[in-house]
């Protein structure tokens, strides 16, 4: 189905919300009824003043009957589709269920990215009930000192025969113990105490810290001034909510602000729209690290005209330790991403700078240009393990070329036949007739 | 002549009680609470039993006793592991390392009792996921 022909499909939708006959809405757009039929079951091509008189008459800006569903919100629905599949949901028709029900898909869709996301934080949850040294040691010290007082009143309960100093003795234990278990369980009680918001329950103190970036685009504007006070940092680092973000804000404001001293805005900004935000350019044309560079492309002021841009990085382990997501670029933060990123080739090819144009799967999903590097985490050093940390930008402005055909995570990912496959996708195949032009 | 039976537990009280009920029972006690030392401990005893506890201060307990089991002048003594956490890998683990009973915390005094006798006696049966905690 062609575009101009889904906007007859959208017309009818409109007009049968509102309980109007076709012979009524023709006669308010002054065209004939048997045309507006002819419109409304895609037979004719609509455009110019009809449309405008239909859309007048509908009550609707015309780019509602034509506009066309973004490519995220279709993802967003097939994922809701193939997470319910015995719902039986008409696969074939998601373009055209999002273009006559915009409203509804939205709701659709922003319920099955909520209920993701909800997965994905019990998922986070039960890893760290299973993983969580603080749980452990506590209920470790808890049983400790049940097991001491069972075994000492136990002693003191069975047997009529101990003498007065092994009794003292035990009473002594039993009270210390007492105290222990009173101190080890109200440690625990707090421990286990529900937050008080659900943010707070789920979200890491990385992901805390993102998510207060995410406010302003990663653009800390206040350190961007020229003569910083020198108790700013401290200060910023004070107001943040909740308290265990502030040891990571402490340490990126830190590397905010020396990245904004080695490569001020004012200098950024207008070579990185010379070099159309090639990282490699800049970092030529003003003499300063790749790293530095990357960083800063990723703290460009929004609204200022810039491409979106994003920038993950991540340890050794592929685990994300940053990342500044946007609607093209995302990585999922508790499920293993797609290897095939540059941001993981980088970690093979540590100190290589890495350029690749990638593209999502579907015909019109985003292409991003990525540069990916990896570093030495810290100083090298002889005779000690070296640590290494890969950052990726990913710059919203890719060609429309084919590129490297990257996913999410092999969970959400359509092509069947990639080699690096690690599971079977919920999604229908590549290609397939149950996929909605994706 | 008493046998001898090396207890290896960090926990002051614990190591207190169940010296004191294994003395009354006739039974030797030695103590040691350092994870680090404590296979050397049992090759320079050696004991007649080893109570084993897991999470010991330096070395974890499976870690002493896969030292126990691959030294050949200690290889066969019966060894009881405690342990506060109950999990099945870590009783499977125990297994696989060869332990001859695991126990988990918190238990009785009469449990600890019967199982040292019995494994003293050769007639424990290893590690018994079924085995329920005895009353006093």
């Amino acid at each position: 189905m062609v575009e101009s022909q889904r906007t007859g499909a959208r017309i009818r939708a409109r007009r049968l919300d509102r309980g109007i006959s076709q012979t009524e809405l023709a006669h308010m757009a002054g065209i004939s009824p048997p045309y507006l039929n002819l419109i409304e079951h895609n037979r004719r091509r609509i455009a110019g003043k009809v449309l405008h008189d239909i859309a007048r008459a509908l009550g609707l800006d015309a780019s509602v009957l034509t506009e066309v569903a973004e490519p995220a919100l279709l993802e967003a629905l097939d994922l809701a589709a193939a997470s319910e599949p015995a719902s039986g949901a008409e696969r074939t028709q998601t373009r055209e269920f999002a273009d006559r029900f915009p409203g509804w898909a939205a709701t659709v869709a922003a319920q099955a990215r909520r209920i993701s996301g909800l997965e994905d934080r019990v998922a986070a949850l039960s890893d760290r009930l299973a993983h969580d040294m603080q749980l452990d040691t506590s209920l470790h010290e808890v049983i400790s000192v049940v097991t001491s007082i069972r075994s000492t009143a136990s002693i003191l309960v069975g047997a009529d025969d101990i003498d007065a100093d092994w009794q003292s003795r035990f009473h002594q234990n039993l009270h210390q113990d007492s105290v222990r278990l009173a101190e080890a369980s109200q440690a625990l009680a707090t421990y286990l105490e529900t937050p008080k918001t659900d943010a707070a329950a789920t979200l890491s103190p990385v992901e805390e810290f993102e998510r207060y970036l995410d406010e302003t685009d990663h653009h800390v504007a206040q350190l961007e001034v020229e003569l910083l006070p020198e108790d700013a940092i401290e200060a910023m680092v004070s107001a943040l909510v909740p308290p265990q973000a502030k040891s990571v804000a402490r340490d990126w404001f830190h590397r905010y602000r020396a990245d904004t001293e080695a490569l001020p805005m004012a200098v950024l900004a207008p070579a990185a729209v010379a070099a159309a935000y090639d990282p490699g350019a800049i970092a030529e044309a003003v003499g300063s690290p790749l790293p530095v560079v990357m960083r800063r492309l990723a703290s460009l002021p929004p609204g200022e005209g810039h491409p979106p841009i994003g920038l993950a990085i991540c340890d050794a382990s592929g685990g994300l330790t940053y990342l500044k997501s946007n609607r093209d670029f995302a990585l999922p933060r508790n499920a293993p991403a797609c290897p095939i990123w540059p941001l993981y080739q980088a970690l093979q090819q540590p100190g290589q700078p890495i350029r690749a144009v990638v593209s999502m799967p579907g015909a019109a999903a985003p292409r991003l240009t990525c540069y990916a590097l990896a570093s030495p985490d810290g100083p090298l050093r002889f005779d000690a393990p070296q640590h290494y940390r890969a950052m990726m930008l990913a710059v919203a402005d890719a060609p429309l070329a084919a590129g490297l055909p990257v996913g999410r995570s092999c969970r959400v990912c359509p092509r069947a036949e990639c080699a690096v496959r690690r599971e079977p996708s919920i999604l229908p195949r590549s290609g397939d007739s149950a996929t909605s032009g994706l | 002549m008493a046998k001898r039976v090396l207890l290896i537990e960090d926990e002051p009280n614990i190591i207190e009680a169940i010296s004191f009920i294994l003395s009354r029972d006739g039974w030797t006690v030695h103590t040691h609470s350092d994870g680090e030392t404590a296979a050397d401990r049992v090759r320079s005893l050696p004991p007649d039993v080893i109570i084993l506890d897991v999470m010991l201060p330096g070395r974890s307990g499976f870690d002493i006793l896969r030292d126990i089991r691959s030294d050949p002048a200690t290889q066969d003594l019966p060894v009881m592991m405690l342990t506060a956490r109950g999990q099945t890998k870590d009783r499977e683990l125990a297994e696989q390392l060869g332990a001859n009973h695991f126990m988990t915390k918190p238990f009785s005094n009469a449990e600890v009792l019967t199982h040292i006798r019995a494994l003293l006696a050769g007639a424990a049966t290893p590690c018994d996921p079924a085995e329920p905690n005895l009353e006093p």
